[in-house]
């Protein structure tokens, strides 16, 4: 089977899956059901594709298959300017009630995080991999400490607050949200397709990139903003997903062996929509709630990880 | 030509390249030898544009290359690096089509798939151009990113260590494809090698480097010379002339 007739099976399992949550047991107030089912799937499949094309273009900007965004420290950046703003002006003001203002500052302050990221790992010569490793995890871990530290100075009504950006979950979605990362989800693939013809070649690494005529620093940068964006908008959506990332699109490389990251976004997105979809489902209707998507993923994603560094291992 | 002026290189205060001028004639080759860490690569690096100089001028057929694009850059010079690990699900023929990514931005044509076929029967590629990357062996995957280089078809080629992993029968099948895109085609390579007698045999210049200045520069007859050589790389090297071509014997 080639990877364009395992893609169309993807998308029909996708539609299957998103059938079969909105219909599922379809009874009582439909007219109240149905909309919210609805907007549930909408953002879940805008978090899909947001993860899948972040963690795809990042790891075709980095040439690895096992560092996701996560690494650079921009879910915990999320996490630092939710209680950074309530910290310094409090849960009443402008910015935290309004969740489309809040949302702007905080895609604002990831994009601006990743220009200076940018700046000192990948305008060098050297662009090591180890050292982009390195930065991100301490960079990750000094993050969450100030969030922490901020969150045991504030007022405990404020870090109830606080608390509730950083699980927000597909139970509970902010339905201002989703309109509006539509219409950032829609820019942004206007956005990528201006850059989508160099993500094959870019995969060939830098030199071989820069040797076929990429303007490499200039693509990087624009990547790397895409990237920070779509990030912002999946954790704003339903908090840090640590593992989902890696996970379909590495599912999506080997399912689909092949380079073309046509078909690579597509996949994975795909894998990402059932992985997120099958994921909310079981929480609902077996688990009725007891437990949350995000540790049902991270668990699967644990296994998948640990099985990935064996695999890799033994092929060097 | 490849126009070299006065070009200075450093990493953390450490000069790989001083003062370097030079100028590289059309349909040649020319080979960089040089003791390890003599600056060979960077010096190859710096022309291909993959590493900014700090100063000093390059220019290719009298334009900078600093000033002109990207795109206009790859289908005039292009350059094959020593490390190639590309850890894509890649076959023999989608590697050597992405050559022509220049002209094609991605959407190749009936003229860019002949250009690719031309490419792989040059390098014999055809019996495995359908298989992945990560099955052949060194000697293999080296040819058939060799092929790509050709399927960019570019005037100036730039081969940094095309011979690492290759026996000699494979050694001696490029540097004859070499030497063949030089008489055949017109195009003018510049190779890093490491082997002086492939570049005593095969090349129409050598360039000698050594501590990031050039030592000598000549035709290849000239640089191959027992004088030259120990000032090169510190050793007594004896040279016999063997039909015409100048072996050096150093073991």
């Amino acid at each position: 089977m080639g990877y364009k007739k395992k893609t169309l099976v993807l998308a029909i399992i996708a539609v299957l899956l998103t059938m079969l949550y909105i219909f599922y047991d379809l009874s009582g107030n439909i007219g109240y059901i149905l909309p919210r089912r609805i907007m549930k799937v909408v953002a879940i499949l805008l978090t899909g594709g947001a993860i899948a094309f972040a963690t795809t273009i990042f790891m075709t900007i980095t040439n690895n298959r096992i560092l996701t965004p996560s690494v650079l420290g921009l879910d915990s950046l999320y996490l630092l300017i939710q209680t950074l703003i309530i910290f310094t002006i409090g849960s009443n003001s402008l910015i935290m009630m309004n969740s489309n203002v809040n949302y702007l500052v905080s895609i604002g302050g990831m994009v601006v995080f990743s220009l200076l990221l940018y700046q000192v790992l990948f305008k060098g010569e050297s662009n090591n991999i180890y050292f982009l490793l390195l930065v991100g995890m301490i960079l990750g871990t000094f993050f969450s400490s100030i969030t922490s530290f901020m969150q045991v100075l504030i007022d405990p009504n404020e870090f109830m607050v606080a608390q509730d950006r950083m699980f927000a979950s597909i139970n509970n979605v902010n339905t201002n949200l989703v309109y509006i990362s539509i219409v950032i989800f829609v820019l942004l693939i206007i956005y990528l397709m201006r850059y989508y013809k160099y993500l094959d070649v870019l995969g060939l690494g830098k030199d071989n990139a820069i040797n076929l005529g990429v303007p490499y620093n200039r693509v990087v940068k624009h990547l790397l903003i895409i990237v920070a964006i779509f990030i912002s908008m999946a954790t704003a959506l339903v908090g840090p997903m640590t593992f989902l990332g890696l996970l379909v699109v590495n599912l999506a490389y080997e399912f689909l062996k092949t380079f073309r990251h046509f078909y690579i976004l597509i996949g994975s997105m795909l894998i990402s929509i059932i992985a997120l979809l099958g994921g909310q489902f079981i929480v609902e209707k077996v688990f009725t709630f007891q437990t949350t998507i995000s540790v049902i993923i991270n668990f699967i994603g644990g296994i998948y990880f640990i099985y990935l560094l064996l695999k890799e291992n033994k092929s060097w | 030509m490849v126009d070299i002026k006065n070009v200075f290189k450093s990493y953390n205060q450490k000069k790989v390249i001083e003062d370097v001028s030079l100028n590289i004639e059309k349909g040649t080759i020319t080979s960089f030898i040089g003791p390890n860490g003599a600056g060979k690569s960077t010096l190859i690096s710096m022309v291909s544009r993959l590493i900014a100089k700090d100063n000093g001028n390059i220019s290719i057929d009298g334009k900078d290359i600093m000033e002109t694009k990207n795109n206009e850059l790859a289908k005039k010079i292009s350059i094959l690096k020593q490390s190639n690990s590309i850890n894509l699900k890649l076959t023999v023929r989608e590697l050597v089509s992405f050559g022509r990514f220049p002209y094609s931005q991605g959407k190749l044509n009936s003229y860019d798939w002949e250009k690719v076929d031309e490419a792989i029967d040059y390098m014999e590629l055809r019996e495995m151009q359908d298989k992945f990357l990560d099955e052949l062996s060194g000697g293999q995957r080296q040819r058939a990113h060799i092929a790509m280089v050709i399927a960019q078809d570019t005037e100036y080629i730039l081969l940094d260590e095309p011979l690492n992993n290759l026996d000699m029968r494979h050694s001696v099948q490029i540097m004859k494809t070499l030497r063949n895109l030089v008489d055949e085609l017109g195009k003018t390579i510049l190779i890093v090698i490491h082997d002086i007698n492939f570049a005593s045999c095969y090349s129409d210049n050598i360039v000698a480097l050594k501590d990031g200045k050039v030592v000598k520069q000549g035709k290849a007859c000239d640089v191959i010379d027992k004088c030259v050589l120990k000032d090169i790389y510190d050793m007594d090297i004896d040279i016999q002339d063997i039909d015409d071509k100048r072996i050096c014997v150093y073991f």
